[in-house]
């Protein structure tokens, strides 16, 4: 069952007329398929227009997707021999974030991830992405290994942002992530983070301090949650809408400020309607930048990885 | 003095409750509501008399406080694009930022300077809560940035004095980026070798808790003072769960491990005397050498 988000609604329309013309019969004088084929054309032409020019405050919902691929499913289709390691060996472990050894398309690599989940149970148990400092613990633990046995980094960024919790803050939220960033930003092997839906916050960056930085085309990096940023600024929760405008929190911001490296184009209708195709996009996009970093030595790609981050904040919009 | 507090306190808050009384003679605790006369409160280093809040410092105060002699010297914090992504909610952020740069009279949340603690050259970086809530913009992160850097070329100790709500949101994911700017820069104090000491002052939150002021060789915070990562409003809101006794203050940080120490504001400039001392009081480091083997013969059996 596709879930139409509040502007598709003009989609969802034609797509139930063309699933009724082709639950009828034939025989009845009407060239179905013909009628069909126009209706998708429509539709096709429908998609281009609205997603053509998504606001920001559609981009969050299109960001947030219940259908966008999740981690999971990037996993699925670009890693083999997947193992996933499990515990901070501290205090516990955290399924929001996972993180492992596999191989992808050849190489030997780590790859960490948030994991939102795809149903309510599996959300529940992912906490729906929002880690508590196992998470980031267990992350910075798998960016020692890297290091240690020279394995290339990949992480993917998809989260509300971390877990705001008392056990979370008993147990150092801030300053499991301070590290976790920190471990990052040490690795001497070749990091590339891509942000897949919503990179929200503390809890987005702590894995994507990253040598090359890619987002999808309407995913969000942002510093807060529009709604918290219009809670505090606007003292309305509901004026989200206009700071999701104010934050400049999508991929084509970031790329004017220099925040991000590339943006990788969405399959028409966004990452939920070609989930395979999305997928097989970023495999590439990632592909060729680990050939690109294979290239650099690890105190080189260190220390081009912390120039770039220092850099950060000489420049604005302009 | 009890006498006096006990006694004359009562009737002088009612009297000064009224408006007309200049702002600066009495200041209440935040902590015990209590009227506290103001020179008596300078003189206490702004700690409550009544209760031991530990109330905000300005920086130059703190700078004075924690240097030798109370010398120092600032440094002129490089320039950056104010307002860099054009914010507004129902105001201009760059209306705000002025209205900020006029209140304090400083260009940005964050002061730096160097002078002597304890008889060794050492570089400070504070934040003025005054200036929009010591939140954490590019301009802090080059603050920030400058500071550890001088403390390189100096081969200065490096000493951060936080008070923050944490990230800047007017400078949308810029401000975020500052938490990863600001965690390679004192990694670079650390690389060259030089101690890297955090103070945490009330309330310090948010970025600036989740970067540079958790990864500090010391933690040191002054009592009572709020630090985490998410606020406890949020938590109380989103997850509706009750906070314990306590939550974030200092003692409750100290207690879970997240902290060396809880230190009273009196005795701050001491302790960072002795701990500067004693870490930079460094005798040769010995070179790994290779255990020299000599050639065993492998045990025959008989
Ligand atoms: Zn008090």
């Amino acid at each position: 069952m596709q879930h139409f988000l509040d502007f598709e609604k003009p989609i969802a329309e034609l797509e139930g007329m063309i699933e009724m013309l082709r639950h009828r019969t034939a025989g009845d004088g009407v060239n179905t398929s013909e009628e069909i084929a126009k209706l998708q054309a429509k539709v096709e032409r429908l998609f281009r227009q609205i997603y053509a020019k998504l606001t920001p405050w559609q981009k969050v919902q299109v960001a947030r997707h219940p259908q966008r691929p999740h981690f999971s499913n990037y996993l699925a289709e670009l890693v083999t021999e997947w193992t996933p390691l499990a515990g901070d060996r501290l205090f516990g472990e955290d399924p929001a974030i996972l993180g492992g050894l596999g191989r992808f398309r050849g190489r030997s690599v780590v790859v960490i991830g948030h994991e939102k989940g795809s149903d309510t149970d599996s959300r529940v148990r992912h906490n729906f992405g929002m880690a508590r400092p196992e998470g980031y613990r267990k992350a910075q633990r798998l960016f020692q290994m890297a290091d240690h046995f020279q394995l290339p980094v990949l992480t993917f960024v998809d989260t509300p942002g971390a877990y705001p919790g008392v056990d979370a803050e008993e147990r150092g939220q801030a300053e499991a992530i301070a590290r976790c960033v920190e471990a990052g930003l040490r690795l001497r092997v070749p990091f590339v983070s891509v942000v897949i839906g919503e990179g929200g916050s503390g809890g987005a960056i702590a894995i994507a301090a990253a040598d090359t930085v890619l987002m999808l085309e309407h995913a969000i990096y942002s510093v807060i949650s529009p709604e918290g940023c219009a809670s505090i600024l606007w003292r309305d929760g509901e004026e989200a809408k206009q700071a999701s405008e104010a934050l400049k929190l999508t991929a084509q911001d970031l790329l004017t400020l220099g925040l991000i490296d590339r943006i990788i184009n969405e399959p028409l209708g966004g990452a939920h309607r070609q989930q395979r195709q999305v997928v097989n996009a970023v495999g590439n996009a990632l592909d060729k930048e680990l050939t690109r970093l294979a290239k650099l030595e690890g105190g080189v790609l260190r220390a081009h990885r912390r120039e770039k981050f220092l850099e950060m904040g000489k420049k604005g919009l302009g | 003095m009890n006498w006096l507090r006990n006694f004359v306190r009562p009737k002088i808050q009612a009297i000064v409750r009224k408006k007309d009384v200049p702002e600066n003679l009495w200041e209440t605790c935040s902590e015990c509501g209590q009227m506290i006369f103001h020179r008596e409160l300078e003189a206490n280093l702004r700690v409550c008399p009544e209760c031991g809040f530990h109330m905000r410092l300005h920086p130059e105060q703190r700078l004075k406080l924690l240097f030798d002699e109370g010398v120092y010297k600032r440094i002129e914090l490089p320039e950056v694009p104010a307002d860099p992504i054009k914010f507004r909610d129902k105001r201009r952020y760059s209306d705000r930022l002025r209205d900020a740069q006029n209140k304090t009279g400083e260009p940005d949340a964050i002061v730096v300077a160097h002078g002597r603690i304890g008889g060794i050259n050492t570089v400070i970086a504070a934040f003025n809560f005054d200036f929009l809530g010591g939140s954490m913009g590019t301009a802090v992160g080059e603050g920030i940035v400058a500071a550890a850097r001088l403390a390189v070329l100096q081969e200065s100790p490096f000493v951060v004095v936080t008070s923050s709500g944490g990230a800047r949101m007017q400078e949308g994911v810029l401000s975020l980026m500052q938490m990863a700017r600001t965690t390679v820069a004192v990694e670079e104090v650390k690389e060259a070798g030089l101690p890297y000491i955090v103070v945490l002052t009330n309330p310090t939150t948010g970025g600036v808790t989740a970067s540079f002021a958790m990864l500090g060789d010391l933690a040191i915070a002054e009592p009572g003072a709020i630090i985490g990562f998410a606020g406890a409003r949020v938590i109380e809101t989103t997850i509706r769960e009750s906070l314990p006794e306590g939550f974030q203050r200092s003692e409750y940080l100290l207690e879970h491990g997240m902290l060396d120490l809880v230190v009273q504001r009196a005795e701050l400039g001491n302790t960072l005397a002795r701990v500067i001392g004693i870490l930079s009081n460094r005798g040769p480091v010995g070179e790994l050498v290779p255990i020299p083997r000599t050639e065993t013969t492998p045990p025959r059996p008989d």
